[in-house]
């Protein structure tokens, strides 16, 4: 990926090429191509509005892209067929940006709902992991039992994030899991997260906001700009690229390529 | 009027520049407005009809949502058994009343057990039960779900290993179909008392004679046809619920706008369908 690593040959986990996808009319996806590698974390960035919730929804197969191909090992899952698309998905965590947690259902069941879905467990057992899964996230003793929407928002997300984990996938989808937490609470769902990408070996990509965050995170690093992928590199590198659209980003400077772009 | 200013403006008669022409003169508009809408009816009614083809196979794939299914069940026809049952009483006494004070104009007031059971069992249970049902249910099947919607819940469940129209929609077209006969049979029963309570209270009919009346007069086909009725009606409530719900989009107000399609939608389905079901069951 860049010229500092060795050049890895393997295929990527995920591959986007082409990708592109418009919402009437309105352009959101205009080409993006991205290889994620296996077993590394991949941080996405970009401005609010531009695409990588949309990004993420399309290698899941929530929406339907227009154009371009999302290969994850090496195959293509746009001319999959449904079964061998589900397949994949058995294998895939994803964290909503809004939590997205099943309100009819109390918290346990939630982050267990997986493993009930795949009969991989039972529904005593699923109470119990639960509770240890929960408790990886930081939230106590009680919050299985209660119901989502009784939740704050801090606290959803970390249940979201158990739920997305949970089954330890092979490939994880982070949409903003920290936002909303404070920076203590950020910390440690970081950690969790590379927790999760080194124990499993799982191939994690990240959407954030949070340069700090993006750094512990990722291995790697792409920046989406305009319905593109403009640059991609190490995450360490964030704020001293070069590219001065990532540079303004990761810094969060007023002046800059892009706040020039916006006024226009 | 956009392609009128576009276009070299044609002549017109003066004085009447401003004034917009009539919708009379312009026949064609006309039919590309009733073309546009039956094509609108036609796509929605296949989509509509494809999602409910779809909702019903997973009846026959495992896995099964059983919980799912009694939740839905239940919430038809043990929750809204007191609106139906009240609904069903007050129907059967208003008949009692009506056709005693009606009929006693040609001397025919023996005639209001039969009027009373044969209404409510053919027409008024099914079609009453109906519309309530679909009031309750068919709304708050389409704001849930419409809810799970616009929240992601929805997307969440396929990247939870669970086939969304499995989860949501076959446990509920499922209990539609078969809790409404069941609740209907519950307010035919409730609704022939109600006649029955005002046939002997107010209108001096001995109780045995009244009862002896309804059930030798009643035909197995009477019930028959209005449970047919239920079920098919119990169907419709839940596919537009559903339907409404699944294809929801656009926050709260979506939401809202989905809920009164569902209510507006199966009410009128129920009343459309009661009249087929009518003539395919009785007319001669
Ligand atoms: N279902 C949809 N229908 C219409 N437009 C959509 C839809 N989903 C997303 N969009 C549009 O696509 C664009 C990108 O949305 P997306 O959610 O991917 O942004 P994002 O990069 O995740 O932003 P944020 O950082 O604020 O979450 C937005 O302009 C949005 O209006
Ligand atoms: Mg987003």
């Amino acid at each position: 990926m860049s010229e500092a690593q060795a050049p890895d040959t393997r295929t990527p986990k995920i591959r986007l090429r082409g990708l592109k996808k418009s919402f009437n009319g309105k352009p959101v996806l205009d080409g993006v191509d991205l290889d994620v590698m296996p077993g590394r974390s991949m941080v996405i960035l970009g401005g609010s509005g531009t695409g990588k919730s949309v990004t993420i929804k399309c290698i899941l197969g929530l929406i339907e892209p227009d154009e371009g191909t999302i290969e994850i090992d090496g195959r293509n899952v746009l001319t999959m067929s449904r079964r061998e698309r589900a397949a994949v998905l058995d294998r895939t965590g994803m964290l909503f940006q809004n939590g997205a947690l099943f309100d009819s259902l109390p918290v346990w069941e939630n982050v267990c709902f997986k493993l009930l879905a795949q009969g991989r467990i039972s529904r005593e057992k699923a109470r119990q992991r639960a509770v240890e899964a929960l408790v990886d996230v930081g939230l106590g003793m009680g919050v299985g039992e209660m119901d989502p929407a009784s939740l704050s928002g801090g606290m959803q997300k970390r249940v979201a994030l158990a739920r997305a984990i949970a089954s330890q996938p092979d490939i994880i989808f982070f949409d903003e899991p920290t936002t909303g937490l404070d920076p203590i609470m950020g910390a440690v769902i970081d950690g969790l997260i590379v927790d999760c990408v080194k124990r499993l070996g799982a191939t994690a990509v990240t959407i954030t906001h949070d340069m700090a965050s993006a750094r512990r995170i990722g291995d790697d690093a792409a920046m989406l700009h305009k319905g593109r992928i403009v640059w991609t590199g190490p995450a360490a590198e964030l704020g001293h690229t070069g590219n001065p659209l990532v540079d303004q980003f990761a810094r969060g400077e007023r002046e800059g390529p892009i706040a020039m772009e916006l006024r226009r | 009027m956009g392609r009128a200013t576009a276009a070299p403006t044609a002549p017109r008669e003066p004085g009447r520049v401003n004034s917009p022409t009539p919708l009379a003169f312009r026949p064609l508009d006309w039919v590309a407005a009733l073309g546009r809408a039956t094509i609108g009816l036609c796509r929605s009614t296949g989509a509509v009809a494809l999602f409910a083809l779809t909702g019903l196979s997973h009846l026959l794939r495992p896995p099964f949502h059983p919980r799912l299914f009694l939740r839905a069940f239940l919430e038809i026809a043990w929750f809204s058994l007191p609106v139906v049952g009240l609904t069903a009483v007050f129907t059967g006494m208003v008949l009692a009343l009506q056709s005693f004070s009606g009929f006693s104009r040609f001397g025919a007031e023996g005639a209001v057990a039969n009027v009373v059971v044969l209404s409510i069992t053919r027409e008024l249970g099914p079609v009453l039960a109906g519309l309530m049902v679909s009031g309750r249910i068919g709304a708050a099947f389409a704001a849930e779900i419409g809810t799970m919607r616009v929240t992601d819940q929805i997307d969440a469940l396929t990247t939870l290993s669970t086939d969304p129209m499995k989860y949501l929609v076959t446990p509920r077209l499922l209990a539609g179909i078969l809790a409404m006969p069941l609740l209907v049979l519950v307010a035919d029963i409730l609704g022939v008392m109600g006649g029955y309570l005002i046939g002997t209270l107010k209108l001096g009919f001995s109780g045995p004679a009244y009862l002896k009346a309804t059930l030798d007069f009643l035909q197995w086909m009477d019930v028959v046809s209005g449970l047919v009725k239920a079920a098919v009606f119990g169907f419709v409530v839940a596919l537009l619920g559903t339907w409404c719900g699944y294809t929801s989009r656009g926050g709260a107000q979506g939401v809202g706008a989905a809920t009164t399609a569902a209510v507006v939608s199966s009410s009128i389905l129920i009343l459309a369908l009661d009249y087929v079901l009518t003539e395919a069951f009785f007319a001669r």
